[in-house]
């Protein structure tokens, strides 16, 4: 199917969220912050971009998803489970003794993880990889990876960006979650990275940057333009907050890998109540 | 002896065995890190240019898209040398071996017999690193007989192998025909006062040291051990059995290497015996012609038949 095109996007992200801080606090570990930065772009993704289908998630023919900030896991499984992929039940799971949910992403486990990771920089790679073995297949699915703009660090991004434009490939989008922090500080005190829509250009991909990742239509229209570029990739930069939704968690380093405590859970899941 | 026989690299293997393979109706795909020439993976893309990528010199990118290219169900084949295969451990790790998906690494210029590139060149310690990779199948070929025939079985077989191939020309030893089968060892020759267990060019050392000492009495088993992972330990606990001493001889440094491997297997058997290990000795390479580097090293024939005759000293 082509997902949900009657998906109510709001309501969806206000659950996929509450999972989060729900899977969180039921582990007392896991990654929140940029779970709750990434949750928007990842429903208009399964909502509305991608083409995939539940019942068959070895369909040769779906697009995939890769997600490139493994620690992240809170908000795929959350996404996967409403679409399907897993009970909404298991994602209590998450973390603990004899869970498919690991803390980190690990290949099909649950179906519908289309990569290992945990160790940044290797996603756009991995991802770079299946596209070009769709394309020796003939198939005209998109592969989308979603990274971090701390992970932009790592030097095997940049290595995957150039070998990306020099293989002329497209069908293939890169997503950056830019919420300006990373585990130990912002961003941009860890290391210098900007500008990276700049260097992304230089290194021969089509860029649009500045775009609300919080902004359901925005990120639809961003993502369509990226699925459809053609003889270059494509990369969407998507301004984001840190722990969006949750009032003392956005923006708030301390919130990247730390769980909240009984009261601040409390406080979390009535900002997030419908 | 070995000057009659026929010499190549088993390097060479590499490319016309995937050619063949190809034609013969093999889905398979090369990724490459500029170093096709030597490896000789450029012969594939000779023939198949849409099936071969090039990375350029970036090898941790290419192990972790040979992965995503393997999920869309190819036989990956990255090739570059053993030294810089070691330099994408992690993506190794966590975008090949953990996923358990099709990739095989077929690594060139193994060990020291670099010889003049010295000490960065000379991997001393590649087949330790994908050993310890879970789910990895780990091979060294003692001619570029055996190197075919391991190629051949690892695109035959799905999961993450990797495999150690060498620069120089060496003797063959498979005149008749390879030999080989995955995680089996193989006899070359039978004795009873101790066992050789050797793999990659001191399999051909090790039969010459064998002879040799035939000449002064001690009757001596030969192992190819060309499997290092799965390791055929049946065949380590036999040669325990029947010969009671063990030498292991290696291109690669013996405390994590095949030596280390086969004396953790004798160790946990019921019949520990005394074993030396003739390897690389907790160093680094240096520059030299590849048999002047096997020679600074030990690596010789004169330096097994030493081991064995310390061994078979060490009985009872």
């Amino acid at each position: 199917m082509v997902a949900g095109a009657g998906t109510d996007l709001r309501a969806l992200s206000r659950r996929v969220r509450r999972h989060v801080v729900e899977m969180v606090n039921g582990a007392q570990s896991g990654h929140i912050g940029g779970s709750l930065s990434a949750t928007d772009i990842l429903a208009v993704l399964y909502g509305r971009i991608m083409r995939h289908d539940p019942q068959r998630p070895d369909w040769p023919e779906r697009d995939r998803f890769i997600m490139s900030k493994g620690h992240c896991t809170p908000v795929q499984y959350a996404i996967l489970a409403e679409n399907g992929y897993l009970p909404v039940e298991e994602l209590a799971t998450f973390r603990k003794k004899g869970t498919r949910l690991q803390g980190h992403s690990v290949l099909g486990k649950p179906a519908g993880v289309e990569n290992s990771a945990g160790a940044l920089g290797m996603g756009l790679s991995f991802g770079l990889g299946i596209r070009l073995g769709m394309r020796l297949n003939q198939t005209d699915a998109h592969v989308y990876v979603l990274m971090g703009d701390g992970e932009q660090d790592e030097g095997q991004v940049w290595e995957a960006a150039m070998a990306a434009a020099h293989h002329e490939v497209d069908h293939f989008v890169a997503i950056i979650d830019r919420n300006g922090i990373q585990n130990d500080d912002f961003t941009a005190a860890q290391m210098r990275t900007e500008p990276l829509d700049e260097k992304y250009r230089a290194f021969g991909w089509e860029v649009r940057a500045g775009i609300d990742g919080h902004d359901h239509e925005a990120i639809e229209e961003a993502l369509a333009w990226a699925r459809d570029v053609r003889g270059k990739p494509a990369l969407v930069i998507f301004d984001t907050v840190k722990g969006k939704g949750v009032s003392f968690m956005e923006n708030n380093p301390g919130f990247h890998g730390a769980a909240p405590n009984a009261e601040q859970f409390a406080l979390a899941m009535q900002e997030l109540a419908d | 002896m070995t000057t009659t026989l026929p010499s190549a690299a088993t390097r060479e293997a590499l490319g016309p065995t995937l050619v063949r393979m190809q034609q013969e109706g093999a889905d398979i795909v090369v990724v490459d890190a500029d170093l096709g020439k030597s490896t000789s993976a450029r012969t594939f893309r000779d023939v198949f240019p849409e099936r071969f990528f090039s990375f350029g010199v970036a090898e941790q990118n290419m192990i972790s898209a040979a992965g995503g290219l393997a999920t869309t169900g190819h036989t990956v084949v990255a090739s570059t040398f053993a030294v810089f295969a070691e330099h994408a451990f992690d993506q190794l790790r966590m975008s090949v071996a953990q996923p358990r998906l099709n990739v095989k690494i077929v690594a060139s210029h193994g060990g020291v017999s670099t010889g003049e590139d010295g000490a960065s060149a000379q991997s001393v310690e590649d087949y330790a690193l994908f050993s310890s990779l879970v789910n990895f199948t780990v091979c060294v070929p003692a001619d570029v007989v055996e190197a075919q025939a391991m190629v051949e079985a690892a695109i035959a077989t799905p999961g993450p192998w990797y495999i150690r191939t060498g620069r120089p020309k060496i003797p063959v030893i498979y005149t008749d025909g390879p030999r080989f089968e995955v995680g089996k060892a193989n006899m070359l020759r039978d004795g009873s006062d101790v066992t050789i267990v050797a793999c990659g060019l001191l399999v051909g050392r090790s039969l010459d040291a064998a002879e040799v000492l035939e000449r002064a009495g001690i009757s001596v088993r030969v192992l190819n051990m060309g499997t290092i992972r799965p390791l055929d330990v049946a065949a380590l606990e036999a040669a325990a059995r029947d010969t009671g001493a063990i030498v292991v001889a290696e291109e690669h440094l013996t405390h994590s290497g095949l030596g280390a491997m086969c004396a953790q297997a004798i160790a946990a058997s019921t019949q520990p015996v005394p074993m030396e290990f003739v390897g690389v000795n907790d160093r680094y390479g240096e520059s030299g012609t590849w048999d002047e580097v096997l020679e600074i090293m030990g690596l010789t024939a004169e330096g097994v038949e030493q081991a064995v005759r310390r061994v078979v000293a060490r009985k009872r």
